[in-house]
């Protein structure tokens, strides 16, 4: 069950690494393409620790990257949020432009709560995940403070760039219901002393998200309908396309060292 | 969202000089330029790309066009009559071991 605590977070961690990878050679201007790819590292450093901490307590040879490249979409523990393209609401098969607003206001909804998450993780009974949490912090308050700086320059920008903005935030929000649904492997790591509450983060998560959204001028969408389960191991039909990209270098070549 | 009163958005964005400094007690170096919307833009800008390696422990930006340059034209009568002045340079005498490096 512990072990299942750190594969949560750290497929989180992964997932979203790979997802704002994918900007790599595309960003909207250099800096921001820059931008993007340090966030991108910093994520998938985190996912790395989480995973080699993970691998000590599933044993039976697990390492660091057999749990990233080897396990399948029924195995990955991480929000759905983190897996959807960078895009309104579309088909898995279809194909669409790479939206920057998109990626910014996920990134935004998910550091802002990373930030809290971390800061309480810091004082995890599993002492090296105390010392993970400790360096994240530091990265995901700078990932918040990147997502939304242009949550405001956007939502307060041109009607172009508001409109976008205000339309992920449609497209995403709903998905922000899972940050706030305890999972049985959350509630076990809590109980342990390894994991925290996160329904208790709740009233914090609000006061940022409410208070970048008064300063971009955006209004906060009711979250309702269908709460997402990817922490459960149940998917969107995105996940797939993300690992098939992901893992099919290591899948090809499993024995390669570099 | 735009008002009237403020001013239309920027089609291209203005161009910043960045300066890092290494570590405590050295002097802020100039490492390169980029463009973006405001000073705060520039300085996070400049985070991402200019201290990714830790090549820093502060920054600075600055708008380029604040900047004054000599022209190359003036070379001559700028820099090259210190060309025959070595006397200038604090060579000629001993620094004692004691002192270390200087």
């Amino acid at each position: 069950m512990s072990a299942s605590y750190l594969l949560h977070l750290a497929d989180n961690a992964l997932i979203l690494g790979q997802r704002n990878a994918e900007w790599c050679g595309h960003g909207p201007v250099l800096e921001e393409d820059i931008a993007m790819a340090n966030n991108s590292l910093d994520l998938i450093g985190q996912a790395r620790l989480l995973y080699q901490r993970a691998a000590e307590l599933v044993g039976h040879g697990a390492t660091e990257d057999s749990l990233a490249y080897f396990r399948d979409v029924p195995d990955f523990l991480n929000y759905t949020l983190l897996e959807l393209p960078h895009s309104n609401a579309l088909l898995p098969t279809a194909s669409s432009e790479r939206d920057f607003a998109t990626t910014i206001v996920r990134n935004f909804l998910y550091s802002a709560f990373m930030v809290l998450v971390w800061d309480k993780l810091q004082k995890s009974h599993d002492s090296q995940l105390a010392a993970i949490a400790a360096k994240s912090l530091k990265e995901v308050r700078y990932h918040l403070r990147h997502a939304r700086d242009w949550l405001v320059r956007m939502g307060d920008g041109t009607p172009e760039s508001h409109t976008r903005a205000q339309n992920a935030l449609h497209h995403l929000f709903s998905y922000t219901q899972e940050f706030w649904t305890p999972s049985a492997h959350e509630t076990a790591a809590c109980q342990s002393g390894m994991g925290i509450d996160s329904v208790s983060l709740q009233a914090d998560w609000n006061a940022i998200v409410d208070q970048a959204l008064q300063d971009a001028t955006l209004s906060r969408p009711a979250a309702g309908g269908f709460v997402s389960t990817g922490k459960q191991a149940v998917h969107s039909e995105h996940l797939g396309f993300v690992l098939a990209d992901m893992q099919s270098l290591a899948r090809a070549h499993p024995t390669a060292t570099w | 969202m735009s008002t009237p009163s403020t001013p239309p958005p920027l089609k291209e964005w203005p161009l910043w000089e960045v300066f890092v400094r290494s570590k405590q007690g050295l002097e802020h170096k100039h490492c390169g330029s980029l463009h973006a919307s405001d000073a705060p833009h520039a300085l996070q800008m400049a985070r991402d790309v200019y201290t990714r390696r830790q090549e820093g422990v502060s920054i600075w930006v600055a708008p380029s066009r604040a900047i004054s340059a000599s022209e190359p034209n003036d070379k001559p009568e700028f820099f090259e009559p210190s060309g025959d002045k070595v006397y200038r340079h604090p060579t000629f005498y001993d620094i004692p071991k004691e002192v270390g490096h200087m």
